[in-house]
């Protein structure tokens, strides 16, 4: 049997409750379960994580960087979805 | 620096053997930072290192104390020579390849993370302390070299000879987990220490569903190694405790 490149894992670390998985690097490992093991011991070795998401980086479809222009350009011209034509009453004071 | 003597009471004997083991594993494990076979595999191999470090630090405190002659930690661990280290003589043997330091990790878990579950309960508060650390830390342990043990005796023609052959090496030197001497026996009829006749059936159950699942066979050993607990180590010993004392004996108190 030919040795076989070891697969790369993308790495979703959850730092708190209530807040969402955030991508935090990638790992190398032959399987998912260690894979998992290969992320808490990288990406968690300062108490970073409460809960840890390994994808196959295979699995992730990507947009095309030169087509950029038709994905994100039309949204610039559309400024009012921006939330900054709001007053904010004073009582409510930071948001 | 000159070797210290330390006058070992039972109790004083067990905890030092308990933090041997520790360290002399931490050590053999930290031979593999930069040369494990890869960055993930070298940070997890540091991690297990450092955890079983902090272990080793914890019990030797407690060993100090329980001796009360003002050493610290760094005496005991840098000024004692090989026939004081009482560690398992399975923690000393070199580093080997991969699949020895996985199948050494896996057995030492097996064991010890039963060990420590039921030394939670030991009458000694500090040592029951410092199980309920470990005991945590050695289930990761477990999992981390079970799982690569099942992958190496199922993997390449090449990793399942290599684990083979680490197996029946490392095989006979599972018998000094169970040995009990007089200081053993004197520890669990004080409370202090579990008995590892119960520790026994849960470290079997553990190899055989690893070994199960890695397609491996429990190796038949005619006879079982022995002499760490009495200081009577292998060849190997004196040559690690050279490297990892060198710095505080011929630079005696050095800090950095």
């Amino acid at each position: 049997m030919a040795e076989q490149p070891m697969p790369l894992w993308e790495v979703f670390i959850r730092s708190r409750t209530g807040l969402a998985h955030r991508h935090v690097g990638s790992v190398h490992a032959a399987d998912a379960e260690m894979a998992l093991q290969a992320a808490r011991d990288t990406y968690t070795r300062r108490g970073e994580g409460l809960s840890i998401w390994v994808v196959p980086s295979a699995a992730i479809t990507a947009s095309d960087p030169a087509e950029k222009g038709p994905l994100f350009e039309p949204t610039a011209s559309k400024i009012y979805r921006h939330p900054s034509f709001y007053e904010i009453p004073e009582e409510v004071g930071h948001m | 620096m000159t070797t210290i003597h330390v006058e070992e009471t039972p109790h004083l004997a067990y905890v030092l053997r308990l933090a041997d083991s520790a360290l002399i594993n931490s050590h053999r494990l930290s031979e593999w930072c930069g040369h494990a076979p890869m960055l993930e595999e070298d940070l997890a191999l540091a991690n297990i290192a450092l955890d079983l470090l902090g272990q080793a630090r914890l019990l030797y405190e407690h060993a100090a104390a329980l001796e009360g002659r003002g050493r610290s930690e760094d005496d005991l661990a840098y000024l004692r020579d090989a026939p004081q280290f009482k560690n398992l003589l399975i923690t000393e043997l070199p580093r080997g390849d991969f699949a020895f330091t996985i199948v050494r990790q896996t057995l030492l878990s097996a064991f010890f993370h039963p060990f420590w579950q039921l030394a939670r309960g030991s009458s000694d508060r500090t040592l029951a302390a410092i199980a309920g650390k470990a005991e945590k830390e050695v289930a990761y342990h477990l999992r981390h070299a079970g799982a690569w043990l099942v992958r190496l005796g199922d993997g390449t023609e090449e990793s399942r000879k290599r684990t083979v052959e680490a197996l029946e090496t490392l095989w006979p030197y599972t018998g000094e987990l169970f040995e009990v001497d007089a200081v053993g026996e004197a520890m669990i009829e004080a409370g202090i220490a579990p008995d590892p006749a119960s520790v026994r059936p849960v470290f079997e159950q553990t190899i055989d569903r690893l070994l199960a699942e890695a397609g491996l066979a429990r190796p038949v050993a005619a006879w079982m190694q022995t002499g760490g607990l009495r200081g009577v180590h292998t060849e190997h010993l004196g040559h690690l405790l050279a490297v990892m004392q060198h710095l505080q004996r011929a630079y005696p108190g050095a800090v950095w």
